[in-house]
């Protein structure tokens, strides 16, 4: 669009939009080089709080099993996504397709509470009658987990398959590819960056997760957003603040490659489009 | 090979492989709907059945609903006490009400600050238009526990907002901002927006500016034109992201714990303490199945929008 016809109270609302995002974060990073204990008060610069955060293993054991259940938890989202995803866009009509796309959406808006409730009365129930989970932790907070992310996995996947092209499917059908090899040869390259965006979607979701992973866990374990948050409930804390600085750091770096890898996909593609007008 | 074998030869593939197709089908949509089914649908029952117990002091803490009354007599017991307690409490149903009050407050708000940001992303260049998204989206991959402790800091009695309005001379006394109503709005109108944000965007994205430049042209006033042309073009987008805020903030927990203090009531917080304090669970079903039927039909109306969004796409 041309640039005169932005107004002037879209652009001011845009900043402030931006700024209101964005400078809570940046205090956050501020304050956890802050040498006073009481975090809004400036006492002068310092990392110390790194190194208390560094020196706490409590905090590297929930990291470890924070990073572990987000591992578990993205893979299997991602396989039961796609699949999930691929039945509701190529299948058609199916017996008990409206109750599968309604559970499939259903965990997108569910309040976590009640999600971390039933899915907790469920092991509970579970143990009573099949003997299984006899503990609650790393087993049951990836299945939890696993059950709210492959929703957004699906969804990832239903909107490439809708958006992508058939003819290269129905060329390989038509050269006597069997329905499966079309499948695994065909629509899986192509879901490829779908797949891995749900994949990073899963993982992150799965790191953020508070209440749900509460609600099933049993004790010792405990995952980092627990130990955050048993941590914050009682006030303000700088190693909090770092660990929060580390956290951005690590989002950052990550966003700025993908950004980068895009950027270069992208660049690679006009060229080629490019050589091929040529030719 | 013999002619007649050659003849049946395409006709046995072909069932072959419509076999094939459908056994691959079967167990491409077997594996995720059986997933769900276990661990999505059926828990919603056990709550169901758990709200209709009574609340006893032993492990798991809630009665049993059939009972063997000797020689093979089966005793059902449905306990309906829960859901009057509910009802008689007070405090169960101005939760509810303050609940409602706090997610639709926020969800206007959350639209007043989303709508333009939203229509300025769409109308800006396209390298703007990508930083900003980037810049919108960014907030999600980072912690949403930690963004709300962000507020913690900002709003505290010593925090910044009152440091930075005190050395000013605007005000001598610090204001009481965290563990107030405010700071709940605050934390749920800060992390909700993007979610409005995003669904205005895609709508947007996809209409048909000329239309615009028509109304201008044939001499509507740019209110006229954003009332009766913009707006009702993109009431689906608001819609959408009016849902994708109210819904989750309805059932909100960790901004009213930690912003809010004990001083606001919020039906998740309710749900939570009711469970792990209070171990009560027949009451902490009950109220969970009570806010499920509050939200089943913002819910319902959500799938169906997603639902001819994927169509259309």
């Amino acid at each position: 669009m041309n640039a005169g016809k932005r107004s002037a109270f879209l652009i001011t609302t845009t900043c402030f939009g931006i700024a209101f995002l964005y400078i809570p974060m940046i205090l956050l990073v501020v304050y956890s080089f802050n040498k006073s204990r009481i975090v809004p008060v400036w006492g002068g610069f310092s990392t110390k709080w790194y190194g208390v955060l560094f020196e706490s293993e409590e905090v590297w054991e929930a990291v470890s099993l924070s990073l572990k259940i987000a591992a578990v938890n993205a893979c299997f989202a991602t396989i039961l996504g796609t699949l999930a995803g691929l039945a509701l866009v190529r299948f058609g009509s199916f017996k008990g397709r409206t109750l599968f796309s309604g559970m499939i959406s259903a965990p997108l808006v569910m309040p976590e509470v009640i999600t971390g409730l039933s899915l907790l009365l469920l092991f509970i129930t579970l143990n009573e009658f099949v003997g299984w989970p006899n503990e609650r932790g790393f087993t049951t907070i990836t299945i939890a987990h696993i059950t709210f992310s492959m929703a957004y996995v699906a969804v990832i996947i239903q909107s490439r398959l809708a958006g992508m092209a058939q003819d290269l499917e129905e060329a390989a059908q038509d050269l006597g590819a069997k329905p499966f090899r079309v499948l695994t040869d065909i629509t899986l390259p192509l879901l490829a960056p779908g797949m891995l965006a749900g994949w990073l979607l899963a993982f992150t979701l799965s790191l953020d997760d508070l209440i749900i992973a509460s609600f099933v866990s049993g004790p010792g374990a405990v995952t980092l957003p627990m130990l955050i948050y048993s941590r914050v409930r009682l006030g303000l804390r700088p190693d909090i603040n770092a660990l929060a600085t580390l956290i951005i750091l690590v989002v950052a770096i990550g966003v700025l490659i993908a950004a980068w890898i895009m950027f270069r996909q992208q660049k690679q593609r006009e060229l080629e489009l490019k050589m091929s007008e040529e030719s | 090979m013999s002619a007649p074998a050659e003849a049946m030869a395409p006709a046995l593939r072909h069932r072959l492989s419509l076999l094939l197709q459908r056994n691959w089908r079967s167990l491409v949509l077997f594996v995720p709907f059986f997933w769900l089914l276990l661990f999505f649908l059926a828990p919603f029952f056990i709550v169901l059945k758990i709200s209709f117990a009574g609340s006893v002091i032993a492990s798991p803490p809630f009665t049993s609903m059939i009972e063997w009354v000797d020689e093979g007599v089966m005793h059902i017991r449905v306990v309906t006490d829960n859901y009057a307690y509910l009802w008689e409490d007070d405090l169960y149903v101005k939760t509810y009400l303050n609940s409602l009050k706090i997610s639709s407050i926020s969800t206007i708000l959350c639209l007043l600050i989303g709508y333009p940001m939203a229509y300025a992303i769409v109308r800006s260049s396209h390298t703007t238009k990508h930083i900003l998204l980037m810049l919108i989206i960014l907030p999600f991959w980072t912690s949403f526990l930690l963004r709300v402790y962000a507020w913690m800091g900002l709003l505290a009695d010593q925090g910044t907002i009152n440091g930075l309005l005190i050395s000013l001379g605007i005000i001598d006394e610090p204001l009481r901002m965290l563990y107030t109503e405010f700071a709940v709005y605050v934390g749920i109108v800060y992390t909700y927006v993007p979610f409005m944000i995003l669904p205005l965007y895609a709508n947007m994205e996809k209409l048909d500016w000329a239309l615009l430049e028509a109304a201008a042209d044939l001499g509507a006033r740019p209110m006229t034109t954003f009332f009766t042309v913009t707006l009702p073009m993109t009431l689906p987008g608001v819609l959408a992201g009016s849902l994708l805020v109210f819904i989750p903030a309805t059932g909100e927990y960790v901004i009213p714990d930690l912003l809010g203090g004990g001083n606001v009531l919020m039906i998740g917080r309710v749900l939570y303490n009711e469970f792990n304090a209070n171990i009560d669970w027949p009451v902490a079903s009950a109220v969970a199945i009570a806010l499920l039927l509050l939200l089943v039909l913002p819910m319902m109306l959500y799938q169906h929008i997603q639902g001819k969004e994927t169509e259309n796409a």
